[in-house]
Parts: C-alpha cells; sequence; structure tokens
C-alpha cells in the first residue's frame, strides 16, 4: 500500500502545484509593470541613488575638485580586477635657487625640510571595461574617497571611451555645481523588441 | 448540378476565410502570447512599432517574408521544401469541418472529427521530413523527438475522443455541438465525472500533440539549438510557425466543441459564433499562460507522463464511459 500512495496518491496530490504555479504567473500578470521605456522614460534620481556604477572619486568637502585621496594604494592592491591605476605625486621640483639656497642652509648646519609629496594622486585612472564592481576598493579606502557613482546611462562606442580619468571627472563634477550624471545619447533600448 | 456548383462555391469561401482566419489568429495570438510573456515577466512585451507594438507580428512577417530562402548543401530539396507546405497545408483543412456558428460551417461533414485527426497527423510527417532533409545532426535530433512525442500523444487524445464519440454516436462535430445545446451542464464537460476527466486528459494531449511548452522538446532550442527547423530561413520558418499557432487554434477548436459546448451559451437562447470564440481564446490563452509558467519537461519525463500517466487514465475513461453509455 505504501508504494500505491507514493507511486500514485503522491503525484496526484502533487499536480496541485501546477494550479499553484498558474496562480503566480496569473498574480504576476495583473501586477503593474516595472520596467521604463527608456527613451520615452527615465528612472527618477530617488531611484538612482541607489545604483551602483562605475567607481568614482569623493572631493574634499571644502575643495570639491580634488579628491580625498591619500594615494595609499589599498584600491588598487586590493582590486582583484586590476582596473585602478593609481600614480603617485613627486615632490615638487625645487628651483635652482631654491636648491642652492637649501644646500647654503645644510652647509650652515640648519634643518632643512625637504618638500613633500603632496598626498594627493597625480593621476587615478579606471579600466571600466575591466571593473566587475565588486567594490572592493570602495570598502578597503581608508580615507573614504571612492564609491559608486549612479551614472547608469553610459554607454560608449569603443573601448577607450571606457578608460576614464577619475580625477578629471571629479574636477567637471565639481565644477557642475550639483553633479548629473552625464546622459549619453543612447540607442533605443532593443532589448524591449526582445519578447 | 446546381447543387454541386453551390457545395462547391461554399467550399471554396470557405476555405478562402479558413486562410484569413489562421493568418489573423497567427498574427494575434504571437502578438498576444508576447504580450502575456511581457506581463507575466512584468514587462512591456512588443512596444516600438504601432500603439502598443501592436503591428510589431505584421512587421515580423514581412521581415521573414522578405529574407532569402537559403537550402543547406546536401539537402534533399525537393523533401526540405515540402516539409514547410505539408506542415502548413492541412491546417487550413481542418478548419472546414469546425462549425463556428450554426451556419458558420466551411463543410459539415459526418466524419468531421476523423478528418481533423487524420490530417493533424500530418504535422508529425512534415516534422520528420524537415528534419531529415535538413542534413543536419540537430534537425533530425529534433524531428525523432517530435515524432516520438507526437505518435505517444495523440493515442491518449485519439482514447480520450473516442470517449466522447461514444457517449454522442457520431463523428460530426456539428451534430455532437447540436447534443450540447441548452443549459450549462449539457456541456460533455459536466455530463459525468469520466468527460470531466477526459477533459483534462485531452487538454494535457493537447499539449503535447501541438508542441506546446511544457511539451515544446521538439523545437527546444537549448539542447537543440531549435529543433526540427534549424536550417530553415525566413518563410520556411514562417510557415511552420505559422502551423504551429494554426494546429493550436484548431485543437482549442475541437476542444471547445467537444467538451465545452461550441457554439451554445450557458444558458439556452444566446447561442452564435462568439461563444466559441470565447471559449476557443479562453484555451488558447491557457495554453500562453501554461507555457510562461512551467519549465520544459525532460525527454523521459514527457514519455513518461504520457505512457505511466495520460494513456492508463484515457483507456480507464473510455472504459468507464462505454460501461455508462451501456447502462
Amino acid at each position: 500500500m505504501g508504494k500505491f500512495k507514493e507511486k500514485v496518491i503522491q503525484p496526484i496530490l502533487d499536480s496541485w502545484s501546477l494550479i499553484v504555479g498558474l496562480k503566480i504567473t496569473g498574480k504576476y500578470f495583473f501586477k503593474p509593470l516595472i520596467t521604463v521605456h527608456y527613451p520615452r522614460q527615465v528612472i527618477d534620481d530617488e531611484n538612482l541613488e541607489t545604483y551602483g556604477g562605475h567607481v568614482e572619486l569623493i572631493g574634499k568637502p571644502k575643495d570639491p575638485a580634488t579628491p580625498k585621496c591619500i594615494s595609499c594604494m589599498m584600491c588598487v592592491t586590493n582590486c582583484p580586477s586590476k582596473c585602478l591605476t593609481v600614480v603617485k605625486s613627486k615632490p615638487p621640483k625645487l628651483t635652482a635657487a631654491e636648491e642652492e639656497a637649501m644646500k647654503a642652509a645644510e652647509e650652515a648646519g640648519e634643518k632643512v625640510v625637504k618638500p613633500k609629496a603632496p598626498k594627493n594622486p597625480a593621476k587615478f585612472l579606471y579600466d571600466y571595461t575591466l571593473c566587475s564592481l565588486c567594490g572592493t576598493c570602495i570598502d578597503n579606502c581608508p580615507a573614504k574617497s571612492l564609491k559608486f557613482s549612479n551614472n547608469i546611462y553610459w554607454v560608449a562606442t569603443s573601448r577607450k571611451e571606457m578608460k576614464i580619468d577619475l580625477l578629471a571627472r571629479l574636477k567637471e563634477q565639481a565644477t557642475e555645481l550639483s553633479a548629473p550624471a552625464p546622459k549619453t545619447e543612447a540607442a533605443p533600448a532593443a532589448a524591449e523588441k526582445e519578447a | 448540378m446546381n447543387a454541386f456548383l453551390m457545395n462547391l462555391l461554399v467550399l471554396i469561401i470557405a476555405a478562402v476565410a479558413a486562410m484569413a482566419w489562421l493568418g489573423i489568429n497567427a498574427l494575434v495570438w504571437v502578438y498576444c502570447e508576447r504580450k502575456f510573456a511581457g506581463h507575466i515577466q512584468r514587462r512591456p512585451g512588443p512596444f516600438e512599432v504601432g500603439p502598443h507594438g501592436v503591428l510589431q507580428p505584421l512587421i515580423d512577417g514581412l521581415k521573414l517574408m522578405g529574407k532569402q530562402l537559403l537550402t543547406p548543401d546536401n539537402a534533399d530539396a525537393v523533401l526540405y521544401w515540402l516539409a514547410p507546405l505539408l506542415s502548413m497545408l492541412p491546417v487550413l483543412l481542418l478548419f472546414l469541418p469546425i462549425p463556428y456558428g450554426p451556419v458558420l460551417t466551411g463543410m459539415d461533414v459526418n466524419l468531421g472529427l476523423l478528418l481533423i485527426l487524420a490530417f493533424s497527423s500530418f504535422n508529425g510527417l512534415a516534422v520528420i521530413l524537415a528534419g531529415w532533409a535538413s542534413n543536419n545532426k540537430w534537425g533530425v535530433l529534433g524531428a525523432a523527438r517530435a515524432v516520438s512525442q507526437t505518435v505517444a500523444y495523440e493515442i491518449p487524445l485519439l482514447l480520450t475522443v473516442l470517449a466522447i464519440s461514444f457517449m454522442t454516436g457520431t463523428l460530426s462535430l456539428t451534430e455532437i455541438t447540436a447534443m450540447q445545446e441548452g443549459y450549462i451542464w449539457n456541456w460533455f464537460i459536466f455530463r459525468n465525472p469520466f468527460t470531466f476527466l477526459s477533459f483534462f486528459v485531452f487538454i494535457i494531449a493537447m499539449f503535447g500533440e501541438t508542441n506546446r511548452a511544457p511539451f515544446d522538446l521538439a523545437e527546444a532550442e537549448s539542447e537543440l539549438t531549435a529543433g526540427f527547423h534549424t536550417e530553415y530561413s525566413s518563410m520556411g520558418f514562417g510557415l511552420f510557425f505559422m502551423a504551429e499557432y494554426g494546429y493550436m487554434v484548431v485543437m482549442c477548436s475541437v476542444c471547445s466543441v467537444l467538451f465545452l459546448g461550441g457554439y451554445h451559451g450557458p444558458i439556452p437562447g444566446i447561442d452564435g459564433w462568439w461563444w466559441m470564440l470565447v471559449k476557443t481564446y479562453a484555451l488558447l490563452s491557457l495554453m500562453v499562460w501554461a507555457r510562461w509558467t512551467y519549465p520544459r519537461v525532460r525527454f523521459d519525463q514527457l514519455l513518461n507522463i504520457n505512457w505511466k500517466w495520460l494513456l492508463p487514465l484515457a483507456t480507464f475513461n473510455l472504459l468507464a464511459i462505454a460501461l455508462i453509455v451501456k447502462l
């Protein structure tokens, strides 16, 4: 009897799951759509805030054009896809007169402070074609200088355009007041035609 | 002679109407299916061409017609091009004996049911020809699977249909419809518990017979790239595609004639072709709904469902109905 129940009764009872499945898809059929007809409609800024686009720098609160970055290279070391390139700044070159003055001071036995390199990076390059948006750089940044952008409408026609200079981008954002995401003209979403 | 000419004229009109009906249905249901799928997955579906994308199937049809017809190297060209025609042409014939209304019957034949069952089997032949003549291993595999599937699912289908014709004592679809006149409980689905059961067997076998998901193993694109029509381009594929929708409409029409009272309304006095349309389209929607709900079954599961469940059920059902009729 046990076998009969297992092989015959149970499958019939399990068939109820077919109805359950139909109920679920039927319910979704009547739910409002959650997709957006892109060229005609765009997502409002509130929803864009949660979007994790490419990585970008955060400026200093008082000087938004320079990043908080201290060139510690933690992001570069931790990046699994090696998409970040940070070049540290070099100490400022001394003019000949200053150099001589320094030498003179050294010979005179004074304490000489050599000019230090600024902490800000000289170059901060980012290759979006390699990035997997894992956020490890953001998590590991001790200066909290990195964040995900909400640049959702970014498309490029070549790989080169996907390599961005984040310092230049920060400067650009600083000059624009609220730094909106640059809306590149995108082709109409072709995915919609697929059904 | 005059009567003969009259009949011929009616037949020609019916054939043309069937063609138009098939074309319209294919267009409408391609669109509806994509919209249904879209809404179930909470996306808009086709949206670009025309308001809400209503012209999309038309444009797709034009695109298909504009494409080049290709015959693969070393393929059997005659059989290769015969297959889509063989798939398409019988569908037109299938629409003739279906009574869409008291007057809207193309050809009132005594053996309407037999005609439909016989000619709908042509699809199996078309599929195996297509697969075999394509000179493509996926095509052959798809065809082999399609044939073992259609042959298997035809048996329970026939048994349930046989049960109904046992009850009615006729194979004419017009007469079967006439017997279900009156209130809703006169419909064969509600006559006795066994007809209720045979309705479900018929529905499941219908899915298998028309190669629809979850039984669309003949054209399982994940395993067979496309199945029997892998090699077909442009309208070669288009004809198979239209034929599939044609068979769906025919099967749903037959189902509504056999079990749901055809053009009869649920209460007497409101009969008309619109009831037939409502019932057929409700069944078609169910087919589409099921397609976007259930995952595709595995091939052994497909055959197990048929041989271990549907066939015994249909046989039992037939015997029970025979017993009821005898009593």
